[in-house]
Order: structure tokens, then C-alpha cells, then sequence
């Protein structure tokens, strides 16, 4: 009866209060709390590899999960922190792709130099791209940028270029798999909390002021355009980097690199983990990724069970296994007296 | 001196001349009130000066520019800074952290001015600093809270906080007292006067004629976009235009 009447409340745990200020750095408990996740998170990548030295397959599946958590993260900083719901993951993907399989194959750079410089440049186009529609909001917005991957694939078929529905062959592969994994690992790393800097920095708070309410930002003298493009540009790079990444890993770039599944499943991957904090992107991703490998098994059944287990993350985890584990990690329940 | 000056502007919408060649000019330092029925054309005037609609007609001149067409953050950047009538803080962020954004534009950085100064000054002190100036208790968790759980008087202030940061030229103040209680009217009063005698121009467009009065140097009155009075407000509500069009044909 008394559970019936009474209410539950939740209250901070006492070392999370404690670890809030500057002092937390006096108690290595204190110390540990704060950092443990992110430390849990990089060794944890930085592992994978090892732990699945036996297993060559599952080898693979971490660089397409690496890829799709680069795009999740690239989905979440442009929709949850600068208000773009941008669909152009396959865009980027396929840019970056297409242009490091030309620069290595025609122009011959090595893969260190390649890869760089097609997420660049691929960025760069990505971004003129978009600029024109810099304007639209919300589901506009969102489909104008799916219908680019569109218009690529179609251009290349109908006219045959960049070796056309064959694509192009004999792009440089890595020198070794493991140096294939923990180069996009790191690249992961770097992006996850360079990104995350980011957004605690000045500029950051103008790109979540420009979520907010752009006309404010405006009159603030500050040109929501400019902010918008640069916002872009750094996902679109971050997509490009892992699209020119997967030309290598394939030692092929053809179209199937403009698949939609690069802008849909990093968008599921953020509702499952939780928008807005990065973290939840790459969550989703550790999740979804390997849990569709899995599914293999039971064939073209597979996107039923696929569908299924989405949803019911949905419907029951709604608010994102990110933000769950971060309210259980930092606060406690008890029932109440109403 | 004027400081700025508005000449025959206009503005059609659809079929409704929502501003038909509306002329004046603000001087520096004083306070400008302008008042009008619903749907006179105070707000598409504000929108028009500060870049925020494309007037059709006219000219916009700040200290002797041509600034008509320019685009709304370039107005803001040479110093003319306005509010909006519904309120628009960043609500996902705290107080003092919405002040970081004009702290950020190009201009404040480039003004400097605040404490550690320069381009990499501290702008969370410089938040807070301004936030007090207008009235947020300093030691209080007030600065802190999130912009979506602040009451009205405090998103008021916080609209002026916003311009305040931008360090202005002029301000235009769409109904800043509208919402308030009166004795939140009484507490703004004072302020926009410390405004004043701190060397910046304002412009109030109000609806509450009486506090609006306790503080304007000059009033200007519009109906269906043009001006029908302008003077010390004693003479505006005299005028028999004024009275007809909005305080009623009636002796008050």
C-alpha cells in the first residue's frame, strides 16, 4: 500500500555532488568516477582488436562499425547540437570514397595522404553543396540532402563516368589488418572528443544558440550562415574521412558507397544511444552494427528481428540507453512519501 | 546630432501597407518612444531598420551610412541592437551562457573591453558582470538557471542583457514593459535610464503609455504605417490625430 501512495525520487549520488567542482581532482575516487567512462570507452576500442584476433571476420565488422559510428557522431553534432537533421551520410560516404580511390588510383598518392585529402575535398563539395539549402528547416532541409546520393549514383550510371556502374578498381589497401583497424579507431577516438572540446568551447554554445533560435543569434551579430556552413563542413569532413577509409578497406570505390544505409542506420543508431552527447551515437552503433551481423544468420528474416529489437529499444528506452546509463550512473531512486 | 535617420520608408505585405513612407530621425543619446495602435507598423519599423524584413521603399542611414538591405548580423555588428517582442533566449542554455553569444560576435571581441579584456577575454565573468548591471543577483543561483525556467521579468532583462553585450550604439526595445507587473515596470525604469546616461540612444516601442512618458524625450505616433505626430509627449497627446486614432475621440 505504501509503495501505492508513495512517489519515487531521484537524488543525485553523493560523489557525483562531490566530483562537480574543481576540487574532485584532490580524491583519486573522485577522479576515477569522472573518468572512468571515457576511459572504459577507449580502452574497450583500443582492445577490440586484440580480443578478436582469433576471428578475422568480426576483424572487419569493427572498420564498418567504426565508419557508422563517424557518421552517427556526424548525425547527431549537425541535427542535436546545430538543428540540421542532415541525410547526407551517403552523400559524404560516397564522396569521400570516389575521391580517394582517384587520388590514390589516378594521381597515385599514398593511402596516408589520400585519405586526408578526400575528406577534405570532399567536404568542401559537400558543403557548397548544401549551402544553398542552408535555409530550409527541419524535413526539408533533411530531404534535400538525401536527394543528393541520389543524384550521384544516377549521374554516374547514366553517363558512365569514374568507371561508371563498375566503379574503380585497385585502390591501395592497408598494409596490414591491424593497422587497418586502429587507424579508423583512432580516427574515431580523435573525432568523438575533438568534437565533444568543441562543444564546450564558445563556439559550440553559438552552434546550440543556433538550434535554439537563429533570429537571436542574428541580432547577436553573428552570421547564422557562416556557423550553419562551418557546422557542415566538420561533419562532412568526418563523413568523408570514413567513406575514403572504406575505398581503401574495399580496395574498390563503386556505387553501392552511395547506399542509403549510410544515412539510415547512424540515424537509428542515435535514437537507440541517444542524441546529443556523441557518446550515445557511438552506443547505438556498438549495438546495432554487430547485432545486424548477428542476424545474418537467419537470412533475409533478419530485417524482421532487425525491426523488431528497434523498435522495442524505442518504445521502452525512448529517452536513449545514453541518457538511461547516465542517470543511473549518476543518480539513485528511493520511494517517497507523496 | 542624429544618429540615425529613417527616410520614406516603406513596406507592402500582400496587399497591406503595413509602412507607408515613414520618415524621422533619432538623436544620440535620447530616448525615442514610439507608440501606435495594434497593427500600426512598430514592429515591421524595427524589422525594417534592423534588417530583419527588406524594406520596399526608403532609406536607412546610421551615423551617415546607407545600411538599408543590409543583412540583419551586419546591422548588429556596427552597433544597432534590438529585442523582440515574444521573448527570444536561447532556452536550452543557461542565463549568463546566453549573453556568450554577442560576447562572441565580432564586434564585442573586437571592443573588448570586459574584465581580462581582449580577444580571449573571459566571457563567462563579462556574462556575469552585464547580467548584474540588469538587475540578476549576482550571488544568486539566478544567473545560473536554465533561460526555459526563468520568469518573464527576468526574460526581459535578459532580451536587454543580450544587446547590452554587443556594447551598442542604439537599442531598439520592442515593448520591453509588456507582460511586467508594475512594479516590475517601476524596476526597469531606472534602468533604462542608467542606459541612457551611460551614452547609448534608445528607442521604446510601447504600448503603456504612462511609464513609457515617465522616461521618453521625444515621442512619435503611427497609425496604418504613418507618422501622424512627433514632439515632447505632451504635445503627441494633445495632437487630435493622436487622440482620435488611439486614445479614443473621448475626453479623457
Amino acid at each position: 500500500m505504501k509503495d501505492l501512495q508513495g512517489r519515487k525520487e531521484r537524488i543525485d549520488r553523493g560523489i557525483k555532488v562531490r566530483s562537480d567542482g574543481i576540487y574532485a581532482v584532490s580524491s583519486l575516487r573522485e577522479m576515477l568516477y569522472l573518468s572512468g567512462p571515457r576511459l572504459l570507452l577507449i580502452a574497450g576500442l583500443l582492445l577490440l582488436p586484440l580480443l578478436l584476433d582469433p576471428f578475422p571476420y568480426w576483424k572487419r565488422v569493427i572498420n564498418i562499425l567504426c565508419v557508422y559510428a563517424l557518421l552517427a557522431i556526424a548525425f547527431d553534432f549537425l541535427a542535436n547540437c546545430v538543428g540540421l537533421v542532415c541525410l547526407g551520410g551517403s552523400m559524404f560516404v560516397g564522396l569521400g570514397g570516389y575521391l580517394a580511390a582517384v587520388l590514390n588510383v589516378h594521381a597515385h598518392l599514398p593511402v596516408g595522404l589520400s585519405i586526408p585529402a578526400a575528406a577534405l575535398a570532399g567536404a568542401g563539395i559537400s558543403t557548397l553543396l548544401i549551402l544553398p539549402c542552408l535555409s530550409l528547416r527541419g524535413v526539408y532541409f533533411a530531404i534535400v540532402t538525401l536527394m543528393y546520393p541520389l543524384l550521384f549514383t544516377r549521374g554516374i550510371e547514366a553517363f558512365d563516368l569514374l568507371g561508371g556502374s563498375n566503379g574503380i578498381t585497385g585502390v591501395d589497401s592497408f598494409p596490414g589488418t591491424y593497422l587497418e583497424n586502429y587507424i579508423i579507431l583512432l580516427i574515431l577516438l580523435a573525432v568523438l572528443f575533438g568534437l565533444r572540446r568543441l562543444l564546450i568551447a564558445d563556439i559550440g554554445l553559438v552552434m546550440h544558440a543556433v538550434k535554439d533560435n537563429d533570429q537571436s543569434v542574428r541580432a547577436s551579430g553573428i552570421d547564422v550562415v557562416r556557423i550553419k556552413s562551418l557546422a557542415v563542413f566538420i561533419a562532412s569532413f568526418i563523413g568523408c574521412l570514413g567513406g575514403a577509409y572504406l575505398a581503401h578497406v574495399y580496395m574498390w570505390a563503386g556505387m553501392s558507397l552511395f547506399a542509403l544505409d549510410f544515412s539510415i542506420i547512424p540515424i537509428a543508431a542515435v535514437t537507440i544511444g541517444g542524441g546529443g552527447v556523441l557518446f550515445g551515437a557511438v552506443a547505438g552503433c556498438l549495438i546495432l552494427v554487430p547485432l545486424s551481423e548477428f542476424l545474418r544468420f537467419f537470412g533475409t528474416f533478419r530485417i524482421v528481428l532487425y525491426c523488431a529489437i528497434l523498435t522495442a529499444f524505442i518504445v521502452l528506452k525512448s529517452e536513449g540507453l545514453m541518457a538511461y546509463c547516465t542517470r543511473k550512473y549518476e543518480q539513485f531512486e528511493r520511494w517517497a512519501d507523496a | 546630432m542624429s544618429i540615425l535617420s529613417v527616410e520614406g520608408l516603406g513596406k507592402t505585405f500582400g496587399g497591406l501597407n503595413a509602412l507607408s513612407g515613414v520618415s524621422f530621425s533619432v538623436r544620440k543619446g535620447e530616448i525615442l518612444g514610439v507608440i501606435g495602435p495594434n497593427g500600426s507598423g512598430k514592429t515591421t519599423l524595427i524589422n525594417c531598420i534592423t534588417g530583419f524584413v527588406r524594406p520596399d521603399r526608403g532609406k536607412v542611414l546610421f551615423q551617415g551610412a546607407d545600411i538599408t538591405h543590409w543583412r540583419p548580423h551586419r546591422i548588429a555588428r556596427i552597433g544597432v541592437a534590438r529585442t523582440f517582442q515574444v521573448m527570444r533566449p536561447f532556452y536550452s542554455l543557461p542565463a549568463y551562457k546566453n549573453l556568450i553569444i554577442p560576447l562572441w560576435s565580432p564586434r564585442a571581441r573586437k571592443e573588448g573591453g570586459w574584465r581580462g579584456g581582449g580577444k580571449h577575454g573571459d566571457r563567462d565573468t563579462a556574462a556575469i558582470d552585464i547580467l548584474e548591471e540588469i538587475g540578476f543577483e549576482r550571488d544568486s543561483r539566478v544567473p545560473y538557471k536554465l533561460a526555459s525556467t526563468l520568469p518573464t521579468g527576468y526574460l526581459k532583462r535578459l532580451e536587454l542583457a543580450r544587446c547590452l553585450a554587443l556594447r551598442p550604439e542604439i537599442i531598439f526595445c520592442d515593448e520591453v514593459f509588456s507582460g511586467l507587473s508594475a512594479s516590475e515596470v517601476a524596476s526597469m525604469l531606472p534602468l533604462i535610464e542608467k542606459l541612457k546616461m551611460g551614452g547609448i540612444t534608445l528607442v521604446l516601442i510601447e504600448h503603456r503609455l504612462r511609464e513609457l512618458f515617465k522616461v521618453a524625450d521625444r515621442v512619435m505616433a503611427l497609425q496604418f504605417g504613418e507618422k501622424i505626430a512627433e514632439g515632447r509627449y505632451t504635445d503627441v497627446i494633445e495632437d487630435p490625430r493622436v487622440r482620435e486614432a488611439y486614445l479614443g475621440i473621448e475626453e479623457i
